[in-house]
């Protein structure tokens, strides 16, 4: 079990390399660099940068030095220092921007997982036993539609409702007073209770898909001779399930954090710009159209290493609970 | 193939049906995809030639007509003497303006009918891009009273037929990016799944990583990475490899399960020792019995493409105005206030969900048809 979880955090270190080469990649795509866009506003501002200024700028930032040795400079600062570069929109260290939006990235993605589990557990389970019945009929439906309508338009027709019906805006993630506000219990319970909307949103697509995963699960255990042995011993309904199938089926919802959990960030980063939730996803937006791309790159970098944690995670508790994984 | 999937089939013509005939008798028996199909086929019908079906100019701005509301079409026309016909028409609208808010108010002329016709005389545009003509399937039979059916936007212009137009192009970019990903997929899925042993390995981790990425911020950085002033056919290009980068996993997945099953089937063993070229082991021999599971695995990853464009350009990233597409129209519905004003603008946000839905539906089936060991 020890090599099998060493062995994985092992691997973690060539993707989180990977991932941070792409995303410094990523800032490097575009036309012109940073001293280009600097010169270009001052230039807005009648000020007048020559050639030399330019190449002394350049040289400060280690702008001329070849791609590798800025990709060192980069992430070396990253891991030594914390230090995220500058952002130049905000004239701010790019780590005084990021942390609290990630935080609370963090905390709404985490909620949409719970959320998506607590949903889609019971409904999977109900389908699968009530087999072509009203209800599972229904639940098929709403599940297609669910994996069907894009959270961000699901997101705007909840906005719609909320203004129109209700008089009401919906968006953000807590009230006025407690905007600027340091953090406080009160704080708190207004995020918790801002934060169940963009949860339902984001966890609709989520728990559409889960629910189609669970149902077939649970179909294929529940005609296993061992449910037929537990009822025949008059264990009730109820209990039979809970004690055998269920926790068999359960395994696919630790092994889907892999792969809802990248989806569940690309659609709560959508969901976030619709909604103007203070989360990366708004940001990270701006900072792409203004080529702010040091903090663009912080943001990538953060959020991919961060699905990659989780798969990890997910990997480690699944071979926690099913020991049949270790033995590959 | 097993016999008891089709029983109700003659057990003649099974014997020596084909696999496609067999996958088309499984497909036809499940009444959701078959809807899927037909809903599909209608869809892009529309986009091989979305002029015809458009009613206005997709691209004609209307001052006099910003945020019109929908017109009905009202089927049977009576008479003054109380007889009635079956001539379907509407009421023009009349335009006001409040006098304290000076805001647009429309309301129905009941005393007047403009009357819709069948294949009428409309917008001049190419069909296929190629022949030049006027001739619709709806228009109005007076030309300056243009026909609504969902409405116009800020700009006058009208919705139906901006959506009939974006058919095009958000159909067409699931094809073209699947297509991308298919061919990616099929190459380092085959390679990885015929080789096994190292390739396969390294090949392995690399679809783990790139399935472990969250999509959307990376497709953010790369389109914001695209110059703006690009022509537009090279921008729709652009936008398909972005969204087939990431894409080709999923697929390439799929190919090395089948490829990886299949090496040790006894037919292929069997080419290879007649000597026939790796090439035409892998084209001749492996390919063909699993297309049906690759066209499967398309059919369903083509709606999650088409959600892809859509979210791109809602955000502003992906296709840019004069690109109409069902993302570019949504951005019309992206703040509160227009849509308060004009909740029919939600109508392309409809359009995805139908197409979505529909080709997810067809895509299942295929699927479970495509399955020989499906009972």
């Amino acid at each position: 079990m020890l090599r099998f979880i060493v062995k994985r955090l092992l691997w973690m270190v060539p993707s989180l390399i990977v991932v941070s080469f792409l995303a410094f990649v990523l800032i490097q795509l575009p036309p012109g660099d940073f001293v280009t866009t600097y010169i270009a506003t001052l230039a807005a501002s009648n000020e007048v940068v020559d050639q030399n200024t330019a190449a002394d700028l350049r040289a400060r930032f280690g702008l001329d030095r070849p791609m590798i040795v800025q990709y060192f400079k980069w992430i070396s600062g990253i891991v030594l220092r914390g230090d995220f570069g500058l952002s130049f929109e905000w004239q701010q260290p790019v780590s005084d921007l990021i942390w609290e939006r990630m935080a609370l990235t963090l905390v709404l993605t985490f909620s949409t997982l719970l959320a998506t589990w607590g949903i889609a557990l019971p409904i999977g389970v109900f389908s699968a036993v009530k087999k072509y019945s009203i209800g599972d009929y229904v639940v098929t439906f709403f599940s297609f539609l669910g994996l069907a309508i894009p959270s961000f338009l699901l997101a705007l027709v909840l906005m719609y409702v909320a203004a129109v019906e209700f008089g009401q805006e919906v968006g953000g993630l807590f009230s006025e007073q407690y905007l600027t506000a340091p953090w406080s219990i009160g704080k708190v319970i207004d995020l918790l209770q801002h934060l169940w909307i963009p949860v339902i949103i984001l966890a609709v697509s989520g728990t559409a898909s889960l629910i189609r995963v669970m149902r077939a699960n649970m179909l294929d255990e529940l005609n296993r001779p061992y449910v037929t042995t537990a009822r025949a011993k008059g264990l009730s309904e109820f209990h039979l399930l809970v004690k055998y199938p269920v926790r068999l089926a359960l395994n696919p919802f630790i092994s889907t954090i892999s792969w809802l959990l990248p989806n569940l960030v690309s659609g709560s980063i959508i969901v976030a710009i619709v909604l103007s939730l203070p989360t990366a996803g708004p940001l990270l937006l701006q900072s792409l159209m203004s080529q702010d791309m040091y903090l663009a790159g912080a943001f990538v970098l953060l959020i991919c290493a961060l699905t990659l944690i989780g798969s990890l995670i997910s990997d480690i508790l699944l071979a926690l609970v099913d020991p049949r994984i270790r033995l590959e | 193939m097993t016999d008891t999937a089709l029983s109700s089939v003659d057990s003649k013509r099974l014997a020596v049906a084909s696999q496609w005939q067999l996958v088309w008798w499984a497909f036809r028996r499940h009444h959701l995809a078959m809807a899927g199909l037909v809903v599909t086929a209608f869809l892009y019908i529309i986009a091989i030639a979305p002029g015809f079906f458009a009613i206005n100019d997709p691209s004609q701005q209307n001052a006099r007509a910003a945020f019109h509301p929908p017109q009905v079409i009202h089927f049977i026309d009576r008479a003054a003497d109380g007889s009635w016909s079956f001539r379907p028409f509407i009421h023009p609208s009349v335009f006001k303006r409040d006098p304290q808010t000076l805001s647009a108010i429309y309301s129905e002329d009941k005393t007047r009918k403009n009357y819709v016709r069948f294949f009428g005389e409309g917008y001049e545009y190419k069909l296929f891009g190629l022949f030049s003509t006027t001739t619709h399937l709806i228009a109005s039979e007076n030309k300056a009273q243009p026909i609504f059916l969902l409405g116009t936007d800020r700009l006058g212009r009208c919705v139906f037929s901006r959506i009939i137009q974006g058919t095009q192009i958000s159909l067409s970019v699931g094809l073209v990016g699947v297509l991308l990903s298919l061919t990616i997929g099929i190459l380092l899925g085959g390679i990885s799944g015929y080789y096994g042993g190292r390739i396969d390995f390294a090949v392995q981790r690399v679809i783990e990583f790139v399935l472990s990425l969250p999509s959307i911020p990376i497709w953010l950085a790369l389109s914001a990475a695209l110059p703006q002033d690009w022509p537009a056919t090279l921008n729709y290009f652009m936008i398909t490899l972005i969204l087939s980068l990431t894409g080709w996993a999923q697929l390439a997945r799929v190919v090395r399960g089948r490829f990886l099953s299949l090496r040790t089937e006894e037919f292929v063993t069997a080419a290879r020792l007649d000597g026939a070229s790796e090439g035409r082991v892998i084209f001749r021999h492996m390919l063909p019995s699993f297309a049906s599971h690759i066209i499967a695995s398309i059919s369903l990853a083509i709606p999650a493409m088409i959600l892809a464009e859509t979210s791109l350009s809602f955000l502003g990233l992906g296709l840019q105005p004069p690109t109409i597409s069902w993302g570019v129209l949504l951005r019309e519905a992206q703040n509160i206030r227009s849509i308060a004003t004009a909740p029919w603008l939600f109508a392309p946000g409809v359009a995805v969900v139908v197409a979505v839905i529909a080709l997810n539906f067809l895509g299942d089936g295929l699927r479970d048809a495509a399955d020989p060991y499906n009972k």
